[in-house]
């Protein structure tokens, strides 16, 4: 009977909701990162698992106390902080002083997204905002390579890592650090680095399976390729993006390799080295900061394809992701300004007959 | 002359695409719950004491009462005259005395003129009134007038004046009638019923409506969702006949009047337009039938088929239920669960939830859907940013912005949405919304800057 039961209530149409929530598309990302932050420390020991939590911790206390400030409630539980805490880390050498990770973190946050009013207003990718200034702030800690897979990675840091801030590292004890490391057959040098400094190429197959130096989590692109497969799977990512992005770095430096491929690497090095994959998987695809149009998707990621072998091949720094990346975040607006499409019905343009 | 063949052959192989496809672009694929009542054949439901006709329950004019106070009526009997073209007759869906005419709440909360009808002591099913004409004989433009007078609207849910549509506006023709069995309505299985049990009574409204319109052939859009619909009206159409059956996408709104434009004839509505001016009319399957029913025995429109579900209801099916009958009444006969909290007429994409129990199912009422509080409990509470994942760009049916529409309505920016964004072409189908994750009220949004933006425009 409809007497004395509880009143009813009024809503707007539509009554019904998809059941993926942002919440929901943060925390599978950062489940999409843990087998890169696995591998990670796999690779690197303990002190890329340090280098993680730090810049993780630091990012979202950083949300945490920029919300209070602002009066407002605290974000921190849509796990986009946490996100960014990741990725910024990830992309740090892994033998990086922890207290400058912790200065990223709060860069990441407090400049690259709170400034622009949080959550889905910032225009550039907030971990890359972070390495951005880590670069041009620590430029010689930023290319400080320590080699992966030293046998004592799991019970001894990397002496870089506990510099005390301000002051530089021991490079002595780096030296003797990296030293042992060679006798184990392995090297510092990253293969982007190597390649544009030495004339050196590092075979493919281990750029692919992750056994070479480089940023704690750009390494095994298998496995980052793995990991953004789930998230495509599931619709938490925009395929299109990554592929465009990859495929067209394929498609550019395989134009350079043609001309002279002694000088030129070719594209499948091009592919799985430094932070292409990282970057394409799960930088680029940032939602916020990338466009929303489907002609603008592929405009896109085609513009940081061009722009990351452009940088590698004829710029003066080794990596050429982390402002392919940003530079496109910065015309995104515009990309999306041009590529609205045609709405259902609009009067076609009638050409002069 | 080069170009026009080029042109020509070009519309050629794109319509032939079409139909193979039989689409439209974007869109979703909401749960169809439709099993718990497609089963189900359409029963009556006993005539409630009292019912109350609002003189608006169609988009335009208001109808005008032609009955008095403690006048004595007949069932089928007409009770208000339509006041003007855009505008409808009413009759009355019980026999018995009229008790006053005043004001009665409708769906959208707003007290709106009504005839208020007290049934007799013992009602009765067979409707006395009207006597049988020969439709056959009829003029196209005696077919609109009887159209009009039988008090005929879009019984799909937009409640639009039947005969409106049915008239070809000077100067343009129609080629096509589409029929519309889409019924891609979440829940909702009425349409599904009366194409399965009303079919005779639906072909007869068709060839009307062929008749009408002048239009060579027509075009019924159904689902694939229905197979059983779709493989009995093939069954009962005889071969080269102009009506013929097109099995259309399940995707959700496949049923709007744009989106089935779309998907079969492959032409686009354009922005502001009506189907006419792309040569089509378009018609829901039950306002047909209804038509095929009425029109011979010259009687008017006084009960329709609701489909009545939810969890919130105990007996969930599709019911004949009269004009004017209250939603109280129909819920306590079919049983009101206690955790009941919502009651929404139409179906959840776009059905508007009732402000009341006491307001009364009107023509355009296709479903009565109740949700309970678990189901309401089940939906998204928190509304987070906008993280522009541009999930609501890949599903607008109209290649709208919704993203940014939102953003801007946020800030208040009404006029451009509409000047830059295109704001009138959203039928708040929904879509949008229902894809968010960031679960932002984008139609509510659009339907205030609409309401802003109209009442701007009266001020001037």
């Amino acid at each position: 009977m409809t007497e004395g039961v509880a009143p009813i209530q009024l809503r707007t149409s539509p009554h019904i909701r998809q059941a993926v929530t942002t919440d929901v598309i943060m925390l599978n990302v950062v489940y999409a990162l843990l087998p890169v932050v696995a591998f990670a420390v796999f690779a690197f020991g303990i002190s890329a698992l340090a280098l993680v939590l730090v810049a993780t911790a630091s990012a979202v206390l950083t949300e945490h106390l920029v919300q209070k400030l602002a009066g407002k409630k605290t974000t921190i539980n849509d796990y986009s902080a946490v996100i960014t805490g990741i990725l910024l880390a990830l992309t740090l050498p892994p033998g990086f002083p922890l207290w400058m990770a912790a200065v990223g973190g709060i860069v990441s946050i407090a400049l690259g997204k709170a400034l622009f009013g949080g959550l889905g207003f910032n225009v550039f990718n907030p971990a890359l905002v972070a390495r951005a200034f880590l670069q041009a702030a620590f430029p010689v800690a930023i290319t400080t390579w320590s080699p992966a897979f030293i046998t004592t990675r799991f019970t001894q840091f990397i002496p870089s890592s506990l510099a005390w801030p301000f002051l530089s590292a021991d490079a002595d004890a780096f030296a003797a650090y990296v030293k042992n490391a060679a006798i184990d057959g392995w090297t510092g040098a990253t293969p982007l680095s190597r390649m544009k400094f030495e004339g050196q190429f590092e075979p493919v197959a281990s750029l692919f399976s992750g056994t070479v130096a480089g940023s704690a989590g750009e390494t095994a692109a298998w496995l980052i390729l793995l990991c953004g497969v789930y998230l495509a799977v599931r619709k938490m990512l925009d395929w299109r993006i990554p592929v465009g992005m990859l495929g067209s770095v394929v498609v550019f430096s395989l134009v350079f390799y043609l001309l002279d491929g002694t000088k030129y690497p070719n594209p499948f090095f091009m592919l799985f080295s430094g932070g292409l994959m990282l970057g394409a998987v799960f930088m680029a695809t940032d939602m916020v900061t990338c466009p929303t149009t489907p002609l603008g998707v592929w405009i896109y990621a085609l513009l940081l394809g061009f722009l990351t072998v452009l940088i590698r091949l004829k710029g003066g720094l080794p990596e050429g992701v982390m402002y392919a990346i940003l530079l496109g975040n910065a015309v995104t607006p515009l990309i999306n300004m041009y590529t609205q499409p045609r709405i259902y019905g609009a009067k076609k343009v009638t050409a002069p007959s | 002359m080069d170009s026009a063949a080029k042109d020509g052959s070009k519309k050629q192989m794109a319509s032939s695409q079409a139909i193979a496809s039989r689409s439209f672009q974007h869109g979703i694929h909401p749960p169809e719950g439709k099993e718990v009542t497609q089963e189900k054949t359409i029963q009556r439901l006993p005539f409630p004491p009292e019912v109350v006709i609002p003189l608006a329950q169609h988009i335009g004019a208001l109808a005008k009462a032609i009955v008095e106070k403690k006048q004595e009526i007949v069932r089928g009997e007409a009770i208000a005259d339509p006041g003007g073209f855009v505008s409808v007759a009413m009759h009355a869906p019980l026999s018995g005395t009229v008790t006053k005419i005043d004001v009665a709440m409708v769906v959208s909360g707003v007290m709106t003129p009504a005839v208020f009808i007290k049934g007799g002591e013992t009602p009765e099913e067979d409707v006395c009134h009207g006597a049988p004409v020969d439709v056959d004989a009829f003029s196209p433009r005696e077919i609109v007038a009887a159209v009009q007078s039988a008090g005929l609207v879009g019984l799909g849910g937009a409640a639009f004046p039947t005969h409106v549509k049915l008239t070809v506006p000077e100067g343009k023709s129609i080629d096509t009638v589409i029929v519309n069995g889409c019924e891609c309505e979440p829940c909702l299985t009425t349409d599904h019923r009366v194409m399965l049990e009303q079919m005779d009574d639906l072909l007869a409204g068709i060839r009307l409506a062929l008749r009408a319109t002048g239009a060579p052939r027509a075009l019924i859009g159904i689902e694939t969702n229905k197979p059983d619909a779709i493989a009995a009206l093939r069954e009962a159409i005889p071969e080269h006949d102009p009506i013929s059956v097109a099995p259309v996408r399940t995707k959700y709104p496949q049923g709007a009047e744009r989106m089935l434009i779309r998907a079969l004839l492959n032409r686009e509505v354009p922005s502001g337009g009506l189907p006419s001016d792309v040569s089509a009319a378009v018609f829901n399957v039950a306002t047909l039938a209804q038509m095929g029913a009425l029109l011979p025995k010259g009687q008017g429109l006084i009960e329709r088929v609701v489909t009545v579900t939810g969890g919130g209801v105990e007996r969930p099916g599709n019911y004949v239920i009269p004009m004017g009958t209250s939603l109280r009444f129909v819920l306590d006969y079919l049983g009101f669960k206690g955790s009941a909290r919502q009651v929404i007429l139409g179906g959840p994409m776009m059905g508007p939830a009732a402000p009341s129990l006491d307001i009364p199912v009107t023509k355009g009422v296709s479903g009565i859907l109740v949700l309970t509080e678990d189901e309401l409990a089940a939906l998204p509470k928190k509304v987070f940013p906008c993280i522009r994942c541009g999930k609501c760009v890949q599903v607008c049916p109209m290649f709208l912005n919704p993203s940014r529409m939102g953003l801007l309505a946020r800030n208040g920016q009404y006029e451009l949405m509409e000047q830059a964004f295109h704001l009138n072409d959203c039928f708040e189908c929904g879509c949008c919304a229902y894809t968010c994750p960031s679960n932002i009220p984008l139609v509510q949004y659009f339907r205030m800057a609409k309401t802003a933006n109209r009442k701007r425009k009266a001020k001037k």
